[in-house]
């Protein structure tokens, strides 16, 4: 056929022969570009590669389509275009970062940098604040609507953050394979824990340790997990350890509450009157909870005697409720001011219009017109705006948080790691090995640490728009700071244990922290008037009347009514309630399918039991065939191989291995196939095979 | 400098471009740091082969606790000395570069893996997988039960026919649901 195919004269082929060699150029040409990704050793693939070259060209050219040689090297090109991007997945963003519409004044935000006491001076009526902002309705020639969009970025954050973190969930979900998590658990660690990119002998050292201890934990785990004790003792001290937990709660609780109280009697004082201490108590009180309490909750964990990563989740469940009792008391105390303001407020808007009519009648006497009275701006009195106050209280308290973050790291972990390190030469006992030691870095509380932070950012930024940018800039900060830290003063932890197979219990952890702090921010919108006069929602009874005001001035006539229709209860309760229906009805059937999945699984282990039991018994039957015809024709000296051989059957695992540099059989991912491993093949010492080789 | 060996045919590279996950600027790379490899009588040499403690040195592969496999698994020399010609070291830098695909990855790790080459991994092959991970020093190894428990996890795990090794399918089972596996066996130059 080879030599029927000229080079001008595609009319001598019948159709069918054409048909068939298009094919099999097609398929020369899906090779080639596959070649890259077959285990082959280079030469082969060169002398693949330019074979089929030479055959494409040729036949092509014969098939006389000129143009498909074109489209061909563009789709050779474009393959070779997308085999080289690089292979990975892109990096998940958990935390939006929302950008706010107004341009920051980086001036402005560089004097921030002296921290409590600047908040209540210049900063204060900066754009980080509330306050700045004005509340004319359009601005400029684009009639750019800025309370409108203030009030929807605020809500648009929130529901953006839902969207991710949720999508970021059900992701997870789904790559463990439904109930894989600890499948295969020891296989990975020792199939995939080696960092091949490691080229410095003392961090292959570090990776050669940190592996052997996984290996012992996860050996350990495992042999706990098949141990039973006294049981009556162990649930008597859980539920004393309990006891002292709720304790130690209710023990912060108190004490912050306290600080909060004496804190207003301080304000109502003056605050110059106090020292710096007494200024920023609740401030430095709740960060030294946050890191005193955690420590005391694992000491108190060590009566528990739970299995490492349960005990590791009780340990975290603990510290989120410490953090929640501390924000919400926190909260709680931020409403009492936000009260005692708004009475203020009411004060000064009474004093205002005595202030404005003694103005007026001041100079009513020199001239009878009254001519416009200006007043310098800085002039005129400013009410006390709560919003502000509430977005400096939260920005005080992320940086307190900050500073209490960097001090701990600086002493808690480089002094004591200069100290173990230095005094070790002339100390009683080895301070490396024995008490102090170097620190561990905690993954699971920086973790943690990292969520609340997130949860606070939530909070604030409603009332100080610039919130989510600073954080950024902390969290660049933090960043290089922890990774000198890590690297120089600290260990990796002994037990290395996760907290939950997939990462789906700090995003669920997250979830439930972004709900629980976005609900003060709401409950503020929607139930407490803002200021009068800051803010882009002064003079409003309510902040979320500038949708109203939007729907009737900016929306045709009959948007608005669509939109009263839209949302009226009788519309909206049901609809409720068949989105609840939605939702039970789509976890019963996820249910299922997890249920269906394990079923299959043990399907399968059964069936290739099954299947190997029955080859096992052809081989046996089909050797002892062997046996007998070898005895009958072989010379006794076979017989004496044949026979040692069938002795040897035990686990029917003599195959002649197939050479190491020959391709494994083309099998598709999926296809069952012969069984894998169990390739049947004739023992080399039987002289004489029947043809019975299968393939 | 001047000799033929030290440049790359052009239609070569672009050969070799085709037939690896890398580019040709990675394959340039590779050229020169392996002629720096070469002694000067192989230089001339058409097709130079570096034994394998040459390759060993490479500060990629130094503290690389397979490195012996890996030079033994991208040899194709006949006398199994762990050698590599320039088209092997090309073949290992593709199979490690990060585009290329799990089954390639996965292919190559099982058969660095098999210690003694018999096509699957058993008691014996993950024993050594053991040893190689937990270090040279004693007080690193596992004690023996501790390695016997290891082991018959391992298998239990992933030996889905029973038959007491881990065949090429099984391993590429566990591997592609491993988060960790295509990331962490990269070697770049």
């Amino acid at each position: 056929e080879e030599e029927k195919v000229g080079e001008e004269k595609p009319e001598v082929l019948s159709p069918e022969e054409l048909e068939k060699l298009k094919e099999e150029v097609d398929e020369r040409k899906k090779l080639i570009s596959t070649l890259r990704g077959k285990p082959w050793p280079m030469r082969k693939k060169l002398l693949t590669l330019r074979e089929s070259h030479e055959f494409v060209e040729k036949y092509e050219g014969a098939l006389g389509k000129g143009k498909s040689r074109k489209l061909y090297a563009y789709k050779v090109m474009m393959l070779k275009a997308l085999m080289g991007r690089p292979y990975g997945s892109m990096p998940r963003k958990t935390v939006p970062r929302a950008d706010e519409a107004n341009a920051m004044d980086f001036a402005v935000l560089w004097d921030f940098g002296v921290i409590t006491n600047c908040l209540f001076g210049y900063a204060q009526y900066s754009v980080l604040f509330y306050g700045y902002y004005n509340s004319q309705r359009a601005i400029g020639w684009l009639k750019f609507r800025m309370p409108l969009s203030y009030f929807l970025v605020g809500v648009g954050t929130v529901a953006y953050s839902y969207m991710v973190v949720i999508r970021t969930m059900a992701r997870n979900a789904n790559e463990d394979g439904g109930g894989d998590n600890n499948s295969f658990n020891f296989s990975w660690k020792m199939f995939t824990s080696w960092d091949y990119l490691i080229g410095n002998p003392e961090t292959a050292d570090n990776k050669f340790a940190s592996i052997t201890t996984s290996f012992k934990e996860a050996i350990l785990e495992e042999q706990e997990s098949r141990k039973d004790d006294n049981i009556h003792l162990t649930r008597f001290l859980r539920v004393l350890a309990n006891f002292l937990v709720l304790c130690c709660l209710a023990g912060s609780g108190y004490l912050i509450y306290f600080v909060v109280r004496r804190s207003q009697k301080f304000a109502l004082e003056g605050l110059e009157s106090h020292s710096w201490w007494e200024r920023n108590e609740v401030n430095m009180v709740m960060s030294l909870l946050g890191m005193f309490c955690p420590m005391l909750f694992d000491v108190i964990s060590a009566l528990e005697n739970y299995h490492p990563r349960i005990a590791l989740q009780w340990q975290l469940g603990r510290i989120f409720a410490l953090f929640l009792g501390n924000l919400y008391t926190f909260i709680i105390a931020l409403m009492d001011e936000i009260n005692l303001k708004r009475e203020e407020e009411e004060v000064l808007k009474l004093n205002m219009t005595i202030w404005e009519a003694s103005l007026y009648n001041g100079t009513l006497g020199v001239n009878s017109t009254a001519p416009p009275i200006t007043v310098h701006p800085a002039d005129i009195p400013r009410g006390p705006c709560w919003e502000t106050m509430v977005g400096q209280e939260f920005v005080r308290l992320i940086v307190s948080d900050t500073m209490t973050t960097y001090i701990t790291l600086l002493i808690g972990d480089f002094l004591r790691a200069v100290l173990v390190r230095f005094l070790n030469y002339c100390w009683c006992w080895d301070l490396e090995a024995g008490f102090p030691s170097y620190s561990e870095f905690d993954v699971s509380g920086n973790v943690l640490g990292l969520i609340f932070n997130q949860g606070m950012i939530w909070m604030g930024a409603f009332y100080a728009p610039c919130l989510p940018a600073l954080n950024v800039l902390r969290l660049h900060v933090s960043m290089y700071l922890q990774c000198w830290a890590v690297m120089c003063c600290n260990v990796p932890q002994e037990r290395v244990f996760k907290a939950s197979g997939s990462n789906n219990f700090y995003m669920a952890m997250l979830l439930v922290i972004l709900f629980l702090s976005t609900l003060p921010a709401i409950y503020t919108i929607v139930t407490i008037p803002p200021s009068f006069d800051c803010g882009p929602f002064s003079g409003k009874s309510r902040m979320f009347d500038v949708i109203q005001e939007t729907l009737e001035s900016d929306f045709p006539a009959w948007f608005g009514k669509v939109f009263s229709y839209a949302s009226n209860p009788g519309l909206v309760l049901p609809f409720l309630l068949l989105m609840v229906l939605a939702i039970y009805y789509l976890q019963s059937t996820s249910k299922s399918y997890k249920q269906a999945n394990l079923e299959l699984k043990k399907k399968l282990q059964t069936v290739s039991r099954t299947i190997n039991k029955v080859l096992t018994l052809i081989q046996h039957l089909l050797y002892s065939l062997c046996g007998t015809c070898t005895d009958i024709v072989c010379s006794p000296e076979s017989k004496k191989k044949g026979g040692e051989h069938r002795a040897h059957q035990g686990k029917s695992n003599h195959q002649i291995p197939p050479s190491a540099t020959s391709p494994p059989a083309p099998r598709g991912h999926r296809i069952p196939g012969p069984l894998p491993g169990n390739q049947w093949q004739p023992a080399p010492s039987v002289q004489r095979v029947p043809n019975s080789q299968r393939h | 400098m001047g000799t033929t060996a030290s440049q790359l045919r052009k239609d070569l590279l672009s050969e070799y471009q085709e037939l690896t996950f890398l580019t040709k600027r990675e394959i340039i790379l590779a050229h020169k740091r392996f002629s720096e490899l070469l002694s000067k009588e192989d230089r001339n040499v058409p097709t130079p082969r570096v034994p394998m403690e040459k390759v060993l040195s490479l500060p990629e592969l130094k503290s690389n606790p397979f490195r012996k496999r890996i030079s033994h698994v991208f040899s194709t020399s006949d006398m199994k000395d762990g050698s590599l010609t320039f088209e092997d070291f090309l073949d290992l830098l593709s199979a490690f570069s990060d585009s290329a695909t799990l089954e390639i990855k996965s292919h190559y790790a099982f058969r660095i893996f098999d210690f003694d080459d018999d096509g699957t991994l058993d008691g014996g092959d993950l024993e050594k997988l053991v040893n190689c991970l937990t270090g040279e020093t004693d007080d690193t190894r596992l004690t023996t039960e501790e390695m016997r428990q290891l082991i018959s996890n391992i298998l239990e795990e992933s030996d889905i026919d029973k038959d007491g090794t881990v065949n090429l399918s099984e391993f590429q089972h566990v591997i592609s649901r491993s988060p960790d596996f295509v990331s962490s066996f990269k070697i770049v130059l």
